[in-house]
């Protein structure tokens, strides 16, 4: 038996505060009226900002991480960063989704959104494969019904469902797995795992097994070639605010995941020297085609921004991995530091789509002709997530990228950097066609605004400067991410 | 403390831009003003720059240091040489034409203008930046603008074409290098992107072997090397006015300064051993570039052409000096002001072929005639470009090109025999385009035809007044080239 | 006035540049104005370099009125002034024949402010050749007297005067460019642009330059060197630009190409070749003798075979500076003796000569063109009745032309057979032919254009030589008859000058 002390319960702080504030949203929804509902938008944003800066004062990591409840849960600065991240997102999720017709007055949304961001914080802090495995179902099974939020739009239910399929799908894989890692190692804990590991008696061929059936689940996650293809089509038919959701936060928890189960389980030491290089090298080959899929699909998508965002976005898990793969502190802090700048960037995105979506009734690339002169603040806003995304400065994906390419050359792995470095250049060709279209394109509809309203342009504000300042201001950010990089090491 | 003079230079355009997005759409005489100013300012600065640098004292002055992020090694830090100096009054007085060409512009000007300024400041930094991380942020910041500037205001035909292209070309080039500079960064060891630091690093002849052809090639593009140059005919063409200026007369010589700054300087002995290669590209850009030029049916693409072919002579400088060292001496001074008198030229260039198309709304060559009549001041500018771009003694051509050949010589007497022919060929392309154009007869639909606008006259003057001082008093620039030249030329010599 | 003792050649090398600036900001519609604003700017650089010539010392050693003031000190050039008497008589010849050709073009209508700016530019770039004591400041000039002279042709010439401009700035171009590649060459190796300089090192320099021996170095400079001044001079078989452009220009342009810029190319072998190589000069003294001598004979016999007035004198240019440089010919072979200094004095005494009457001829073929509007010899006929003054200048200024004794082009082509017989005997007898069809054309000539029957067509129609014109045309027909009785005053300067280099 343990006890349950001060220490313990402050670690999990963002959680106790996430269920609490669920349940004021659910108090509210039930008793507000139904034109005050969107106001639980305003809740939800405000509740979790006010988490984030609890969680900043009081729940903060030790020099030394923590095993706790357990060993359930770790605390360190890798889960007190992710946390922070997965808050951040959801709450702009709310705000973006405070004036999406079908989404804003259920209060259901923002539960859900709420139990989903709870599921990630666990997934962030999870030693164990047990709460590794219950945080993943919590954070996903909210997603599948967020996905297909818009019962009638069949696009929507279809993409609730397909999200289902795939995910239940890969969560089964990738269970096996976790439980021949129990029967090899007779231990749940992901760090006694590791210890035993160390051993030496397990097989290599068992584990490279067990590695590849968890890796499903990690990539379906992620959304990693080959597990990517339910991506573009579930983010096209889900509500945008969700899309934006799911690209992000949702995939940022799949990385954290990733990062603390490959460098913790399968370290190079030990008995199997062999075993990082492997995972190094098939995650360098599994990035190299995420990137060159992504790219390549996105660059022919004429018909759906959001398909195109979608593929982006799969091209941009690649990245992140090239900064897992060089698995050294600087690479993992590169890819944190570009889960920082995705997140703010793929909301910023997919924010000014929801936007136009609304204004224009389309996706289709040709409903953004002539945005320049319909609402240029707006096309400045995807000026700056594109070119972010794409990586130049003085946004925060230039550094980023820096970042990830600098550790894959320090990690002897060259050619990946060139491999990344050629991705960036196709990836700009079709962000700059989208601009293209913005800035250079005529449309009749040009003399209408587009209406923006208050909660969208609050957090589209907070995307662009955060953007702009994780590419100028670099040092707190850079701190945070090599901190929580050094809790994996 | 002292003065931020270069922080100033760099971020007033900035500034100024930022400052322009917020106006509302319909103050376009605002917008107009606010750049006006803005370049001004930077105009006159660099200029009070120039002439208060230390040539006595030498090495970089007006140094600015502040720690960006010191875990990894990384600072604002900038400062200013012999050679980067000219660069930015260069880009200065540049950026101030581009502003007076473009005031007639009506559509979007405050999108324009805050671009331009963006573009400014990218090019100022780059100049200005002595920490190679700090270069590559300022350098990529060009990217969006140019690419948008073009497509969105350029000639109708080919801008999406001619602007994705250029944007893509020199976003490899600067990516390739930048994964070189990476490299770089990670073998000194030294856990700095400080230059002058990675200056003494002293990288392995194999390390430096493998990594200066992609760390100079990759800034070379920018620069207009062959086989890597077809973005700028095409780009060039594809812009408005004011962004052919920057792109030819500014932007090229990022590249090219670059290339020294980064994969020179730093890569000292990949240089030597790579000048071959160097002197081969460069003379092929001079005499193809020429040839090319004298070809072309289009008004615009003839300066494309040359811009390409000039562009050479530089890189000539450069490999000769890689090459030979001390002896060639005279190839890198030569360099260096070519790159500002070709810069000059080539804005002049394209201003005036922007202010013939504005009232023609033609550039076939075969459609223009007579232009003299009509637009005197015109094609006495452009005259005066043609015989800086000939290297006609008395002006600033001849004294930028001779000095490279004098240090061909040196380092290679047959490239220095083939790349005269470049001469030659310039000469025939100048006078066939001039007196295709200016020369010859009126047609009737430009007999009403108005001259070019005072602002338009200042710009034309100024370029032109810089080429004709510097050509007959070559002592105003050589000197402060020449000591900047003497670092580059320790490095070289040392390693 | 101390400033102006001291700094009398560049007042003289730059008041024509000033002129021309200042003739930039008046009215472009005040001709007249303009025009005698130019004839007064240009008065002042013949008045100066006559005082030149007062205060010129004929028996110092060595180069007088000396300005030097660092220019380009990276590269070892700076701004290095100074004149003998070789130059002197050039300096001279240049700063006559401009306000005359100016006076000359009084009859311009178009374009009046543009041309005069141009003529005083080019002024400029051909003085700076004479008086340049440096090597790349000599280029720069040599450059810089281009693109007026192009311009002149090619917008107030004749009929055909885009090709024959072309033809002339691409030519003198591409020769210049061997002349570019030879100086930067001189400048690495001996590491100075200065002449006096270069004059005692560089005969002695034995410094290869990245590899290649001294000595090959010294024959690719002294062959670019030549090649360049032979397409200017010019020198058979470069020569053929020069009737196309001779032709083709306006009449003042033709006064000033053919009497001053051809001795640009003579000047340099003078000045640049023959002091710098001897031993490659002295080589190749005979094949260079015999293409004077073909110069000689197939310009007259070209001559003689013309229909159009113009082209004809213009192939008379070919003939007289084949005698120039036979003279320098002589003078490479044979350096030092007697023979060499007599050749040489009668070939710089030609140079002057023949820009006299040079200039004066192509003056009298565009006055008769003016009234007549054709060069076609068979058109004329018989005109001495109807204009009897300008058909006694004419047949003064062939005669002078000719080598009529009396008259100055006699002394200069005595001095060069006088000189080269020796040396090149067979070279010289071959001359003679020359001299002897260049009689033949002069008289042809003349008596197509003012013998021969009258030409009803004219009658009525042809205004008699204007005082304006005979004002053109009389200072040059003062000189010729002045040198030709009594050559001693120009001759002595030239003759020391001469003396104390070769």
């Amino acid at each position: 038996m343990y006890s349950v002390d001060q220490a313990m319960t402050l670690a999990i702080l963002p959680e106790i505060c996430l269920l609490l504030l669920g349940l004021v949203v659910l108090v509210c929804d039930l008793v507000w009226r139904e034109d005050a509902r969107r106001n639980l938008g305003w809740l939800t944003a405000g509740g979790l900002l006010l988490t984030v800066i609890l969680t900043i004062l009081f729940a903060r990591p030790g020099s030394e991480p923590v095993l706790m409840w357990g060993g359930m849960l770790r605390q360190d600065w890798l889960t007190f960063v992710f946390s922070i991240i997965f808050m951040t997102g959801a709450a702009l999720t709310a705000l973006f989704a405070m004036d999406s017709e079908a989404l804003s007055r259920r209060g259901e949304f923002y539960l859900l959104l709420l139990a989903s961001t709870l599921g990630m914080c666990l997934m962030a802090g999870a030693a164990d494969l047990v709460m590794l495995f219950l945080a993943i179902e919590v954070t996903s099974i909210p997603l599948y019904v967020l996905a297909g939020f818009v019962i009638r739009d069949t696009k929507s239910t279809e993409s609730g469902f397909k999200y289902l399929l795939f995910g239940a799908t890969t969560s089964a894989v990738m269970l096996y797995g976790f439980s021949l890692l129990f029967g090899f190692t007779g231990s749940t804990g992901i760090y006694q795992i590791s210890e035993v590991l160390k051993g030496g008696q397990v097989s290599l061929f068992s584990l490279v097994g067990v590695l590849m059936l968890v890796l499903v689940g990690f990539s379906f996650k992620t959304s990693i070639v080959p597990f990517h293809f339910w991506a573009p089509d579930v983010y096209e038919g889900a509500p945008t605010p969700v899309a934006g959701f799911l690209s992000t936060a949702s995939k940022a928890a799949g990385f954290a995941v990733l990062m603390r189960f490959l460098l913790s389980v399968f370290p190079a030491t030990g008995s199997y020297p062999n075993m990082e290089t492997f995972w190094v090298a098939l995650l360098a080959a599994v990035a190299t085609a995420t990137m060159l899929l992504g790219n390549t699909l996105a660059m022919v998508q004429r018909n759906s921004i959001k398909r195109l965002i979608a593929y982006s976005s799969i091209a941009q898990a690649g990245y992140i991995l090239i900064g897992v793969v060089a698995a050294s502190a600087l690479g993992i802090s590169g890819a944190i530091y570009y889960l920082i700048v995705y997140l703010l960037t793929n909301l910023a995105a997919f924010g000014v789509v929801t936007i136009v979506g609304r204004a224009t009734g389309s996706d289709d690339l040709a409903a953004y002709a002539g945005l320049s002169r319909r609402a240029p603040a707006l096309t400045i806003v995807l000026l700056v997530a594109f070119l972010s995304l794409g990586g130049i400065p003085p946004f925060g994906g230039f550094f980023a990228k820096v970042l990830v390419f600098s550790a894959a050359v320090d990690s002897n792995m060259v050619w990946l950097a060139f491999v990344g470095v050629i991705n960036s250049i196709i990836a700009l060709y079709y962000y700059l066609t989208v601009l293209k279209y913005a800035y250079l394109h005529r449309s009749e509809e040009e003399s209408r605004p587009v209406v923006v309203s208050r909660p969208w342009a609050i957090a589209l504000t907070i995307c662009i400067i955060g953007i702009i300042l994780l590419g100028t201001l670099i040092g707190p950010w850079y701190q945070w991410s090599v901190q929580a990089a050094n809790a994996l090491f | 403390m002292q003065f931020p003079l270069l922080s100033v230079i760099i971020f007033i355009p900035l500034v100024a831009g930022v400052l322009i997005l917020f106006l509302p759409a319909d103050r376009k005489t605002e917008v107009r003003v606010i750049a006006l100013a803005a370049s001004v300012v930077t105009l006159l600065l660099s200029i009070w720059a120039y002439i208060s640098y230390n040539i006595d004292a030498g090495g970089y002055q007006f140094v600015e240091r502040v720690e960006w992020l010191p875990s990894l090694g990384i600072s604002y830090f900038v400062g200013v040489d012999g050679i980067s100096l000219p660069l930015v009054l260069l880009a200065g007085i540049v950026v101030f034409c581009g502003v007076l060409v473009s005031w007639g512009i009506d559509d979007r000007p405050r999108e324009f203008f805050a671009f331009m300024m963006f573009l400014a400041t990218s090019v100022f930094g780059v100049f200005a930046s002595l920490d190679l991380f700090a270069l590559f942020f300022f350098f990529e910041i060009a990217v969006f603008p140019k690419y948008l500037m073009i497509v969105t205001w350029g000639s109708p035909k080919t801008r999406e074409y001619g602007g994705m292209k250029l944007t893509l070309y020199l976003f490899i080039g600067s990516v390739i290098a930048l994964v070189g500079a990476l490299a770089m960064y990670f073998a000194s060891g030294l856990h700095t992107f400080d230059m002058i630091a990675l200056e003494n690093a002293g990288f392995s002849m194999e390390f430096q072997r493998f990594w200066f052809p992609f760390v100079f090639f990759g800034f070379a593009v920018l620069g207009g090397i062959f086989p890597f140059h077809s973005w700028a005919p095409d780009g060039h063409v594809a812009a408005p006015t004011a962004i052919s200026m920057l792109l030819a007369g500014v932007e090229m010589k990022v590249g090219a300064f670059a290339a020294l700054r980064v994969a020179i300087m730093l890569l000292p002995e990949g240089a030597r051993q790579w000048a071959w290669l160097i002197l081969i590209l460069a003379t092929v850009n001079v005499v193809y570039g020429a040839f090319i030029a004298l070809i072309q049916t289009d008004f615009k693409y003839v300066i494309g052409f040359s811009s390409v072919s000039h562009m050479g002579l530089v890189m000539l400088g450069f490999a000769a000096v890689a090459a030979a060292g001390q002896n060639a001496r005279n190839g890198l001074i030569g360099a260096g002001m070519q790159m500002f008198s070709h810069g000059v030229m080539t804005a002049l260039f394209f201003a005036i072929v922007g202010m013939v198309y504005d009232r023609t709304h033609t550039r076939d060559i075969s459609r223009l005639g007579g232009l003299y009549r009509r637009m005197p001041w015109a094609a006495i500018g452009f005259i005066i470009g043609g015989l800086v771009s000939m290297g006609m003694p008395g002006f600033s051509g001849f004294v930028a090109e001779f000095p490279i050949f004098m240090g061909l010589w040196q380092a290679a007497p047959s490239y220095a025999i083939i790349a005269i022919l470049g001469v030659i060929i310039t000469a025939g392309y100048i006078f066939r385009v001039v007196g295709k154009v200016f020369f010859g007869e009126l047609c009737p639909e430009y007999e009403t035809l108005a001259d070019i606008t005072p602002l338009d006259k200042v710009a034309v003057g100024l370029l032109s007044l810089a080429m004709i001082a510097l050509g007959i008093l070559p002592n105003l620039m050589v000197p402060l080239v020449s000591s900047g030249v003497d670092r580059v030329l320790a490095l070289l010599g040392g390693a | 006035m101390d400033f102006v003792a001291s700094h009398l050649l560049t007042l003289i090398l730059f008041t024509p540049t000033l002129a021309a600036l200042v003739l930039l900001f008046l009215p472009k519609g005040e001709e007249k104005l303009i025009r005698w604003a130019a004839l007064i700017a240009s008065l002042i650089p013949l008045v100066l370099s006559i005082v030149l010539w007062v205060r010129f010392d004929p028996g110092a050693i060595g180069f007088q009125f000396q300005e030097q003031v660092a220019w380009y000190p990276a590269i070892n050039s700076s701004y290095h002034l100074g004149i003998d008497g070789i130059s002197l008589a050039m300096v001279l010849l240049t700063t006559l024949l401009t306000p005359l050709a100016i006076l000359a073009s009084f009859n311009i209508t178009d374009r009046v402010k543009a041309y005069m700016i141009l003529f005083l530019l080019l002024e400029t770039g051909m003085l700076g050749v004479f008086v340049s004591l440096d090597l790349l400041l000599f280029f720069v000039f040599w450059e810089i007297g281009l693109v007026p002279m192009y311009f002149l042709i090619n917008q107030w010439g004749g009929a055909n005067r885009n090709y024959a401009s072309m033809k002339f700035i691409l030519y003198t171009m591409a020769g210049s460019l061997g002349l570019l590649l030879a100086t930067q060459m001189i400048g690495v190796v001996a590491g100075t642009y200065d002449l006096p300089l270069l004059f005692e090192r560089w005969t002695v320099i034995q410094v290869p330059l990245f590899g290649i021996p001294a000595g090959t170095v010294k024959a690719i400079a002294f062959w670019a060197f030549v090649i360049a001044f032979a397409i200017k001079v010019p020198i058979w078989p470069f020569h053929t630009w020069l009737p196309d452009a001779h032709t083709e220009a306006p009449t003042a342009g033709s006064m000033v190409l053919a009497g001053v810029l051809l001795k640009l190319g003579a000047y340099g072998f003078l000045r640049l070749v023959l002091p710098l190589y001897p031993v490659e000069a002295k080589y190749f003294a005979g094949a260079l003798a015999f293409l004077a001598t073909m110069a000689i004979i197939f310009g007259a016999l070209g001559a003689y075979g013309q229909d159009d007035f113009k082209r004809l004198v213009a192939y008379s240019s070919i003939n007289h500076m084949g005698f120039v440089v036979l003279g320098i010919a002589a003078a490479a072979w044979a350096v030092g003796t007697d023979n060499a200094v007599i050749a040489l004095n009668g070939a710089v005494l030609q140079m002057f000569n023949h820009g006299l009457s040079a200039a004066g001829m192509f003056f009298l073929v565009g006055v008769i063109y003016d009234r007549t509007h054709t060069r076609d010899l068979n058109a004329y006929g018989g005109l001495f009745t109807l204009v009897p003054v300008y058909g006694g200048i004419l047949i003064f200024t062939a005669m002078a032309s000719m080598g009529l004794p009396g008259l100055n082009g006699f002394v200069s082509e005595f001095l060069v057979v006088r000189g080269t017989w020796p040396i090149f005997t067979l070279a010289t007898a071959l001359s003679m032919i020359g001299l002897f069809s260049t009689g033949a054309y002069v008289l042809k000539a003349l008596k197509k254009i003012l013998h021969g029957p009258l030409n009803e067509r004219w009658v009525g129609h042809l205004p008699e030589i204007n005082p304006r014109e005979v004002l053109v045309i009389a200072p040059l027909m003062v000189l010729m008859l002045g040198i030709g009785i009594w050559p001693a005053w120009i001759l002595d300067v030239i003759n020391r000058a001469v003396s104390m280099w070769f």
